[in-house]
């Protein structure tokens, strides 16, 4: 259960896991997560999936290394198994033939927009997307993102590929261009996403955005994803993760990512030290 | 005949002072010694009122008779013949309103001490090592999915297998046993108890498929392909909330979150297990339940100077259980009655430092019997806090009723049942516990699991709905 087939280093600190997951990859749908536990006193913690691959029963997971939970599970191999994941969980996106689709990705945010982008161009939109990262070196699934789109921008902070700058930029040049836009799909940071909505509000252009909140069942059975939607309380696990962008409160969902900061350092500092000492005793 | 003791046996407990620094379980049990001469006291009437009290009709004065006798073998046997789940009724089944209740020397003095007996006989057999395995009937070869593995899910599942049938249970968390391992805290219901209970089960047969969330994989429908029968039993999982300004500031958690956390992820022995949970100086409960009361005690053990009950009734119309309120009133948790939050206010980085009650007061007896607390004008205060936890409830989980078409709501979005067989609108599909009744405990829904199961099996045999 839960094996890994593959697994690819996309960037620095950046991987990609195809993990054989029969029953998720055959009912999982574009913007539906998981819940990942690597070990028996690991944390739960949300994933979106990034692609499904039925000729080998698997969903592929791309995760950024951040905390220890995530650093835990960039230490798994080829071959080895994931304690626990479940799922889909929440809703599928919205696949529609809206017309012209800009999906705009940021960072990590480039691999969940993949499975919705190519859903909708399946749909028939005509999709432009916009991807973007740090740097270069940070910069994932530009092939994937470039054959399943009609155009494609990229951006880097630090101009090191592709125009300097933010994907907002590039979006609102499109509609300065005077480029008609039905749709926008932005996944991303928050601030990121929070950005791209405050460009099309004026222009009136539907933005979809997906949460990354905290959250331990996934199942709404807790409560800790509660994210405000036009003023009403919602948990993104199971009303979301994706809502309407213009009516997401972006400043609250910013400081409850914060809520285990303090907690979040300590377990990734205990788990670096262990690790060191660890392959000072093995040798390994 | 001796006179007997008025008095039940006292057990013998960690005391508040050191109980509050730890999480292990309050009360040590009775010994060998302490059970037989509790059970002596028992009358053994010719019609006993006891068994009336107990929703899984456990024959009360057969296993107190055993334990009298010395024979703990043959009273494990006479429990287990209705009860799948000893240890765990034992300890959080409210006796008092139940078996207790109704016992005759509770007229003149205290009852006998059916509770504390049950969880003695279940612990005497699990310290012999030796489980007795209950006879299962040959194979029928008809098929039960049971979603959820709760006192509910894992009743019907006990029940179920002995008549030879074979029971799959879907558990949607990562460990089996629904509210008795995420809800509950391991002071009160150490979860190695909830494990020796389901291994149990699984020693009797049946399957259980963790991680799997029925509705999101296969529904209910695509189950009804595959098994003869289901049971839906995946209780109140939706938390409450009061929609007050500032709820969803840092700090603020919903009951079930704050539980989750502490019991299902071992928040309390971070940075050991990796789940966090805050740990506040000054804690304020929303609520005057059970769960409340868990609640506040578990904000002491993780380190609270004070653990506050904030409820807006007084004392008597509390809805906890007496014995708990009066543990949390012996470990130091404070009670602010007639008073309600209204609001939450918090420092520029939005953890919540403050909270804005108003002082109530009881008015005319409401639907519900009790009187109606109304807010006093202007009487509003404000309090510092660093975490709050909000246990006013919890609705029925949407999960199963948004995906199974067929099956009748009710209007505290519950799924409608037949009380006598647990059957729903849906044919084949049962229902029992709290996504049946709303929030209730954890022996009704026990009791529910047994109805469907007799229900289900009757249905097996003779095909007719």
């Amino acid at each position: 259960m839960n094996k890994i087939l593959r697994k690819v280093v996309l960037a620095p600190d950046i991987k990609l896991f195809e993990i054989e997951t029969p029953s998720i990859a055959e009912k999982v749908q574009p913007g539906q997560f998981v819940i990942i536990k690597t070990h028996e006193k690991g944390e739960r913690f949300p994933l979106t999936v990034a692609d499904v691959n039925p000729q080998n029963h698997s969903i592929t997971i791309v995760f950024q290394e951040v905390g220890k939970s995530s650093t835990y599970l960039g230490t798994f191999k080829e071959g080895e198994e994931i304690l626990d994941v479940v799922g889909p969980l929440g809703k599928a996106s919205e696949i529609e033939l809206f017309g012209t689709v800009v999906c705009v990705g940021g960072g990590i945010g480039v691999a969940p927009i993949y499975p919705i982008l190519k859903a909708l161009k399946a749909k028939g939109n005509k999709i432009i997307s916009i991807i973007g990262a740090k740097n270069k070196s940070l910069l994932i699934l530009e092939d994937e993102i470039r054959k399943a789109s009609d155009e494609l921008y990229i951006t880097t902070d630090d101009g090191s590929y592709g125009k300097k700058g933010f994907v907002s930029n590039e979006l609102t040049r499109l509609i300065k261009d005077g480029i008609e836009i039905n749709h926008v799909v932005a996944i991303g940071p928050p601030i990121m996403m929070k950005v791209v909505t405050d460009v099309t509000r004026p222009y009136k252009i539907k933005t979809i955005v997906s949460l990354n909140s905290i959250m331990v069942d996934g199942t709404g059975m807790c409560g800790a994803c509660r994210v405000e939607i036009d003023g009403k309380t919602k948990f993104a696990c199971v009303d979301g993760p994706e809502f309407d962008g213009h009516l997401v409160n972006f400043d609250l969902l910013m400081n409850r990512l914060n809520i285990y900061l303090k907690e979040e350092k300590t377990s990734l500092e205990n788990f670096k030290n262990e690790n060191s000492n660890c392959c000072k005793n093995k040798n390994c | 005949m001796p006179k007997v003791s008025p008095v039940k046996t006292p057990v013998r407990e960690q005391s508040p002072e050191e109980r509050i620094h730890n999480f292990n379980e309050v009360p040590f049990g009775y010994s060998p010694e302490e059970a037989i001469f509790e059970a002596k006291r028992c009358l053994q009437c010719k019609k006993p009122k006891c068994m009336e009290g107990c929703p899984v009709e456990i024959d009360i004065p057969g296993f107190i008779g055993q334990i009298a006798e010395g024979n703990f073998i043959e009273a494990v046997r006479i429990m287990k013949n209705k009860n799948s789940l000893p240890a765990i009724c034992g300890r959080v089944c409210p006796q008092e309103e139940q078996c207790e209740k109704y016992c005759l020397l509770g007229k003149m003095g205290e009852p006998v001490a059916i509770g504390r007996l049950e969880r003695f006989i279940a612990d005497w057999e699990a310290k012999q090592g030796k489980i007795e395995m209950p006879e299962i009937a040959p194979s029928t070869g008809k098929k039960i999915a049971i979603i959820g593995s709760g006192p509910a899910g894992l009743t019907v599942a006990g029940d179920l297998i002995k008549l030879g049938h074979k029971v799959v249970v879907f558990e949607a968390l990562h460990k089996p046993g629904g509210v008795l391992i995420y809800g509950i805290p391991e002071f009160r219901l150490p979860k190695a108890i909830v494990g020796r209970e389901v291994d149990y089960i699984k020693k009797m047969g049946v399957e259980l498929v963790l991680s799997y969330v029925v509705g999101k994989l296969k529904t209910v429908d695509e189950l009804l392909e595959e098994f003869d029968a289901v049971f839906v039993g995946t209780g109140a999982g939706l938390p409450w909330f009061m929609f007050l300004p500032g709820e969803n500031y840092n700090g603020v958690y919903s009951a079930n979150e704050y539980l989750t956390r502490s019991n299902l992820m071992k928040a309390y022995l971070f940075p050991e297990y990796d789940t966090p949970i805050i740990r506040g100086k000054r804690v304020a409960i929303i609520g005057g339940g059970n769960v409340a009361m868990d609640s506040a005690r578990t904000a002491l053990r993780l380190g609270a100077k004070h653990s506050m009950i904030i409820y807006r009734r007084s004392k008597v119309e509390m809805p906890a259980r007496n014995e708990e309120i009066e543990h949390a009133e012996k470990e130091g948790v404070e009670f602010h009655f007639l008073t309600n939050p209204i609001a939450y206010h918090a420092d520029k980085d939005g953890w919540v430092r403050e909270m804005e009650c108003i002082r109530m007061e009881l008015g005319e007896p409401d639907k519900s019997g009790r009187r109606r607390p109304i807010p006093i004008n202007n009487s509003n205060f404000r309090t510092p806090v660093d975490v709050v936890v909000v246990a006013i409830g919890n609705s029925p989980n949407p999960l199963i009723p948004s995906t199974t078409p067929g099956l009748e709501m009710g209007k505290r979005e519950n799924v409608v049942v037949d009380e006598a067989t647990g059957k729903t609108s849906k044919e084949r599909v049962w229902a029992g516990g709290d996504i049946a009744t709303g929030a209730a405990t954890v022996i009704l829904a026990m009791g529910a699991g047994k109805v469907a199961a007799r229900s289900i099996h009757e249905y097996l045999q003779t095909g007719k709905w």
